[in-house]
């Protein structure tokens, strides 16, 4: 009928502006590359100044080594024991672990974020408890998880989900809540199942929240993954038993690698993660936009 | 109707709609009238007095689109049939009929996000008339749109109901949409709402756009406007 030509009008000058907003995005992009680049030139030049100018040379080798020496004995080294390799050996039994961690998070996470959007007695049960494990400090549990998981592997997962599970509950639960009173009166209105609408309305319309949640959960998996490490050092050697030894034995250039290296995974997993929501969500939501 | 809370809504309410009617009803905000609609669908249990209609396949177009953002027009209009269990097939064949009577055919990979506020509600009213509904209630659905882009909807609405034959049950604020499309319209007081008169519509369907400047029409509107002034004041009267 006729209004729709009508309003092809405005939908048209909107492409328009899409174009107008690709060349200011464009500008924007440059910005996003630039600025951090100034800020770690900024860094890399006060790390220098410090090393160099603050510290004799005693100390240049014991606390602060340069840049370059950290590049040449940690980066460029790749040896047995010495060098990147080690690092990045210890590096996939943290990430595995992270992984895991992260995973067992998401499932339990969001099975008990359905279940206590089913009923308000179900959320006052559960909640409080995913509160405690929340803001109890993880060194208190550990005396606690190396009795029932000794200390290899599981108990390095245990600590990940201890850490990652809070958010995918709290982001998934207030997801599955916020689907609106018109959309629950819609599915009513036709006979809709629990199931259905669970699966129809509750869960898409979860999707943003939980990805955000995700995404906090998967920072807190790499968190969880090294400090595990750090506790429970039977078996495989992970980022953090590395550190924790590179100090203890004053290899400094390569403690700094490794601690650089656990954090540009932290930051894959974080990028991935937004990748995945930027994906999902590009059609329909609004926090979609913000990432590229 | 008397909610939990003491709210007297509903009082002493009786008319029946039949297939073929398109019964408006106007009246001042927070009389009821959103109350009533909801009990006619079953939305919420009446605290006394009974309701009987077919409920099996309702229509229902609220006053916000209720679009899931998630799915592009197609999908959106395919939501009710999709609930009833209809095969895929159907489905499709029903949401492309419905999109095109509402004339956004060429938009069914649109999004929600880009559509204007018009749009929305004719997707809207697409998804409503996929399971063709011997009982169609509408509350206040373009109160959200433009004056021009309401008169068009109203013709829309209008040729709908000419062609389908539903059992229409209206509600607005807009004196002359409630004319245009109806075959009666009704006044309701202020809280606890009543029907306080009855305008039967003379004009047949189709009905053109024209019929706006008919001198019939302007005296049929300034009746019920006159009606539903009196309306308001047993509101103030009440504070
Ligand atoms: N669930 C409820 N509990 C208590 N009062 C309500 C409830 N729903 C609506 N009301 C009250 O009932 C009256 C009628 O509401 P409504 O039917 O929405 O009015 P209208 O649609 O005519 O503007 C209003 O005064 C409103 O505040
Ligand atoms: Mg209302």
């Amino acid at each position: 009928m006729s209004e729709a030509d009508h309003e092809i009008e405005p939908a048209l000058s909107e492409v328009d502006a899409d174009e107008d907003e690709d060349e200011a995005r464009r500008g924007a992009a440059a910005w996003t590359y630039l600025a951090p680049l100034i800020t770690f030139i900024l860094i890399i030049g006060a790390w220098y100044f410090i090393s160099y100018v603050r510290m004799d040379a005693v100390r240049r080798r014991t606390a602060l080594p340069a840049p370059h020496t950290v590049f040449e004995d940690g980066l460029l080294v790749w040896e047995d024991r010495k060098g990147l390799k080690p690092i990045l050996e210890a590096l996939l039994v943290t990430s595995r672990v992270a992984l895991i961690g992260l995973g067992i998070s998401i499932a339990i996470g969001v099975i008990l974020a359905i279940v206590m959007n089913t009923a308000k007695w179900a959320e006052r049960s559960i909640f409080p408890y995913a509160v405690i494990i929340q803001v109890t400090p993880i060194l208190a549990l550990v005396p606690l998880i190396r009795n029932w998981y000794g200390f290899g592997i599981p108990a390095r997962v245990v600590v990940c989900v201890l850490i990652a599970i809070f958010p995918v509950i709290t982001n998934t639960l207030f997801g599955l809540q916020s689907a609106k009173e018109g959309h629950h009166d819609l599915f009513t209105l036709h006979h809709a199942s629990w199931l259905t609408r669970l699966w129809r309305l509750e869960m898409p319309g979860a999707m943003p929240a939980f990805l955000t949640g995700m995404r906090i959960a998967a920072g807190g998996s790499v968190i969880g993954a090294v400090v595990g490490d750090f506790f429970f050092r039977q078996g495989e050697i992970g980022l953090g038993r590395l550190i924790d030894n590179y100090q203890k034995d004053t290899r400094i250039p390569e403690l700094f690698t490794a601690t650089i290296v656990a954090c540009l995974f932290g930051i894959a997993i974080f990028l991935i993660v937004g990748w995945i929501s930027n994906r999902t969500l590009k059609h329909w939501h609004e926090s979609a936009r913000n990432y590229t | 109707m008397t909610f939990p809370d003491g709210t007297e809504a509903l009082d002493g309410i009786s008319f029946s709609v039949s297939m073929g009617e398109f019964v408006t009803i106007v009246g001042p905000s927070g009389c009821g009238k959103s109350t009533l609609l909801r009990i006619a669908s079953g939305l919420l249990e009446p605290t006394s007095g009974r309701v009987e209609a077919d409920r099996e396949r309702i229509g229902y177009v609220f006053q916000d689109a209720t679009l899931l953002d998630w799915r592009n027009v197609q999908n959106n209009v395919e939501l009710l049939p999709q609930l009833h269990g209809f095969p895929k097939a159907e489905r499709k064949r029903l949401a492309s009929e419905a999109i095109e009577l509402v004339g956004l055919t060429g938009f069914e990979r649109h999004y929600p996000k880009s559509l204007s506020g018009g749009m929305k509600m004719r997707v809207s009213l697409a998804r409503t008339l996929t399971l063709a509904p011997p009982l169609f209630l509408f509350d206040e659905p373009f109160a959200a749109v433009d004056e021009i882009t309401r008169q068009r909807l109203n013709e829309e609405t209008q040729a709908l109901f000419q062609r389908e034959g539903f059992a229409g049950l209206f509600i607005t604020h807009s004196i002359s949409e409630a004319v245009f499309m109806s075959t009666r319209v009704m006044v309701m007081s202020a809280r606890p709402g009543r029907i306080l008169s009855e305008y039967a519509v003379p004009f047949g369907y189709p009905r053109q756009a024209d019929l706006r400047f008919d001198a019939r029409f302007g005296e049929l509107c300034g009746e019920v406007s006159v009606a539903l002034e009196g309306a308001h004041a047993s509101e103030a009267s009440h504070e």
